[in-house]
């Protein structure tokens, strides 16, 4: 069994987590979810993959990119999956 | 226990027994960092060596104390896969998992519903707290090739682990 190309660090219940969750699906993109803590202060995984604390974050091994901001990651999503330029996908997904 | 009274039988167990293969299922896998979904198999081919599969009483029951106390004092990640299946949520088993100081050498699966236990035959219904079913105690000790090499499911309540013959298995 291949693990996903895509990992999705997330918080349980966090809107801008399934903003991106929503994306994934819409581009039917294959992810894994790993759920890290409210408690800012034990977030180190996600500190250590992007330099902050905020979920949602995102690593797509498939092209190397890592990254957080859910404004932002859609726009990626839309562009690397969705066929979509990123400029075209900032406009409708509003970054 | 030495005790002047019956402890509760627990009665036959339904589970599996040395040299079946231990049945795969996937549930939470929850780190000391965070939690994703995993399977026994996954954790079983992460190495060529053993590994134990640990069925407890829930986080912060004594029971799931004594036996991490246990556990790390042995130091049994030296030389084998530890897990563990519990009924505690993944925010239970991260504070087990930070009180016990288990970083990433012991991790836990989380399974609120029991179905896991249900599957292995071990299912304990809790009186006194309707509804909530967790497993019994149970250790099994699996190959490579997730065959069981070693089984022991408690008979009585409670019951803790034999863990020198546990021991015996790996070292």
């Amino acid at each position: 069994m291949s693990e996903p190309a895509i990992t999705l660090y997330r918080l349980q219940a966090c809107p801008f987590c399934e903003r991106v969750v929503h994306a994934l699906h819409e581009y039917d993109v294959p992810y894994r979810s790993r759920y890290v803590e409210p408690l800012h202060s034990r977030r180190t995984v996600v500190k250590r993959l992007t330099g902050k604390r905020t979920v949602p974050a995102i690593v797509d091994e498939s092209t190397g990119v890592t990254m957080s901001e859910s404004g932002a990651i859609v726009d990626y999503l839309a562009a690397t999956y969705g066929g979509k330029t990123s400029d075209e996908a900032a406009e409708e997904g509003g970054a | 226990m030495d005790l002047d009274f019956d402890v509760v039988d627990l009665g036959p167990a339904d589970n599996p027994s040395e040299g079946a293969k231990a049945l795969d299922f996937q549930r939470p896998l929850v780190t000391n960092e965070y939690w994703e979904d995993r399977s026994l198999d996954a954790v079983v081919t992460e190495s060529d060596g053993p590994t134990v599969l640990l069925f407890h009483p829930m986080a912060g029951s004594f029971p799931a104390t004594y036996l991490w106390q246990e556990v790390t004092e042995r130091e049994w990640a030296s030389d084998a896969t530890v897990v563990a299946v519990s009924i505690a949520t993944p925010y239970a088993h991260k504070e087990l998992i930070d009180h016990h100081d288990l970083r990433n050498d012991y991790r836990l699966f989380s399974d609120p519903g029991n179905g896991v236990a249900e599957r292995y035959g071990i299912v304990h219904d809790l009186d006194g707290m309707a509804g909530v079913s967790e497993p019994r105690p149970a250790a099994f000790v699996l190959d490579e090739d997730r065959e069981i090499e070693f089984a022991w499911v408690a008979q009585q309540w409670p019951e803790f682990p034999p863990y020198d013959e546990i021991e015996a298995t790996f070292r």
